[in-house]
């Protein structure tokens, strides 16, 4: 159970060897290894400062990792930035780094990958195609909305969250990943969001969950990797653990 | 900010979830006030010095007024990009001395004209881009990076030009000064095409979108792919080719490339900014709002001297305005 080393599979759409991060002094994970296979929701869990999140902007390219190797579809790609990420077709839905409050429902949805129209050398914004795309957007994962003309900082914490899930999801990736998606939302908006993950599943878009809530784990992935202290512990079928495994594994316990 | 350019779409779209507020409530609240200060604050002094000196309102008084306004429109444009980023440009006025002795110089040179007011231009935005490059790879604050390069190149404009003044004398600039072209001088024209070109540029195209994007929250912006540090090199380089501008057009106002620094230019663009409801933590920026700014502040200046008030009390209205206005924004939405 605590060696999870294993050469990366063919169905694996992204996957990491040996991958160590430290900021100064501090260690945020040392010499993990893990893969998400393609199609299939995967999740990460571990209690607080287990490394989840780091680990997650290494791979998304947020952060450079110190060592170690990543590859996204069987290939190394080390992304050096997000927008190399992005543009392999990985979209990320950050914990604190999602939205820009000056900015509206609209401009923040095409952030980034504003539609334009060309008028010669100039690129100038199709800014009513952008609203319209923007509301069927919100529709289609039945976030309610008043107008996506309102600007993000007048939204509660649970509008904003489905926003910059519906931009993640809405763009066509390979691969959406997200840190923590309900963990401001509302009971209706929560559902809403898991029923989405569902949904890209059933699309075969291949998605990796970062998760607190051991349920909606269980509810939501096929795979489940477990992080303590700086590793990685442990990985488990979901259909294969319980919730008082997956609570052992995370604290140590077992 | 919001221009009537901003919420227009708001209220089409929004019609069925919202009613348009009446005109009373509107006027009563605080936001409206904030998000239309320069314009109010612009019609205000229209009434008070129409009222007080006929002569304000002369066609010939007002022609001069745009006129007058011209180069700060340029300038003030400049300095909102920057301001939008959350950054401030200090090297402004100093930029357009230096420009101003650079076509001197060249022109002096025999390079023609043209040349003159092209490597002016370009010098000028090479002092934004360097102070861009300073602010992101450098890791300096904004505030300490314009202000060293406000210092570095008065220095090396007196160095220069030897601290003398350079005459430029050229028809293409006499005519640019004070030739007119339907209602409007030359300089006016100017003014109103860098008014077009950079509203354009802030709310039609995407780097307009990720220079909010980049005030609003850089971090986030960055998390997104948006190159933030691009952006903000970008913006200071917009104010570097204004100022360039502005020395083209006050070259050719005054006949001659003068080694000083007009630093009521610099606070004045800043000023305008600020009364053109664009925060100075970023992210909300609009151009005709710093552009009627400018106005308002050429109009006090012009309407003060109109009712012959000292030079001497112009700094102060000016002051006691910003600081005003900048107590009004506090009300913004």
């Amino acid at each position: 159970m605590s060696a999870v080393h294993h050469i990366p599979s063919s169905e694996a759409i992204l996957a990491c060897e040996g991958l160590s991060k430290h900021f100064g002094g501090i260690r945020a994970f040392t010499d993990v290894a893990f893969q998400a296979r393609l199609g299939e929701v995967t999740a990460v869990i571990g209690d607080n400062g287990a490394g989840k999140s780091t680990l997650i902007r290494c791979l998304v390219g947020v952060h450079v990792p110190d060592g170690g190797e990543i590859f996204f579809d069987g290939r190394p790609r080390p992304f050096a930035n997000p927008d190399e990420a992005r543009k392999a077709g990985i979209e990320t839905v950050h914990q604190n780094l999602a939205l820009i409050d000056e900015l509206t429902v609209a401009q923040n949805l095409f952030l980034n990958r504003e539609i334009v129209r060309r008028i010669g050398p100039i690129a100038l914004l199709d800014r009513k195609a952008m609203r319209e795309q923007a509301r069927a957007m919100l529709s289609r994962l039945s976030i309610n909305m008043p107008s996506v003309n309102q600007r993000v900082r007048r939204l509660s914490g649970g509008q904003r969250q489905a926003i910059s899930i519906c931009r993640a999801a809405g763009s066509g990736a390979k691969l959406v990943v997200m840190d923590e998606p309900t963990a401001a939302l509302g009971v209706q908006e929560t559902a809403n969001v898991e029923a989405l993950i569902r949904r890209l599943r059933e699309q075969a878009v291949s998605v990796i969950l970062v998760s607190h809530n051991f349920d909606q784990v269980r509810r939501l992935s096929d795979q489940i990797w477990v992080m303590r202290a700086g590793r990685m512990v442990a990985t488990v079928r979901s259909s294969e653990t319980t919730g008082n495994e997956l609570v052992a594994l995370v604290t140590g316990a077992a | 900010m919001n221009t009537p350019e901003q919420n227009a779409p708001v209220h089409t779209a929004g019609a069925a979830e919202e009613s348009r507020p009446s005109l009373s409530a509107l006027l009563l609240d605080p936001s409206f006030w904030a998000d239309w200060a320069s314009v109010v604050g612009l019609v205000g002094l229209v009434i008070v010095f129409g009222i007080a000196q006929p002569v304000f309102l002369s066609i010939a008084n007002l022609q001069a007024l745009l006129l007058a306004a011209a180069i700060l429109v340029v300038l003030s444009i400049g300095q909102t990009f920057v301001v939008a980023t959350a950054g401030i440009d200090l090297s402004l006025a100093a930029a357009v001395m230096l420009g101003a002795i650079i076509l001197g110089l060249v022109n002096a040179a025999g390079w023609g004209i043209f040349a003159a007011c092209v490597l002016a231009v370009l010098a000028t935005s090479a002092v934004g881009l360097l102070n861009g490059v300073l602010i992101t790879a450098g890791k300096i604050p904004d505030f300490v990076v314009t202000l060293g390069t406000l210092s570095g190149i008065t220095g090396l404009g007196l160095i220069l030009s030897g601290g003398e003044p350079t005459m430029v004398g050229s028809t293409f600039l006499l005519k640019l000064a004070s030739g007119s072209f339907g209602p409007f001088g030359y300089p006016v024209w100017v003014a109103i095409a860098a008014v077009i070109v950079a509203h354009v540029a802030l709310y039609h195209t995407r780097f307009g979108v990720h220079l909010l994007a980049t005030g609003g929250q850089v971090e986030s912006a960055g998390a997104l792919g948006i190159r933030t540090n691009r952006v903000k090199i970008a913006a200071y380089t917009i104010s570097g080719f204004c100022a360039g501008i502005a020395s083209v057009l006050l070259v050719a106002r005054i006949g001659s490339a003068e080694p000083l620094i007009n630093t009521s230019l610099l606070l004045n663009s800043v000023a305008a900014v600020v009364l053109g409801g664009v925060s100075l933590f970023g992210g909300r920026a609009s151009i005709l709002g710093p552009a009627i700014g400018a106005l308002m502040l050429t109009a006090l200046v012009n309407g003060l001297t109109l009712l012959s008030v000292s030079a001497f009390y112009q700094p102060l209205a000016v002051g006691a305005i910003v600081v005003l206005a900048a107590l009004i924004m506090r009300y913004q939405k």
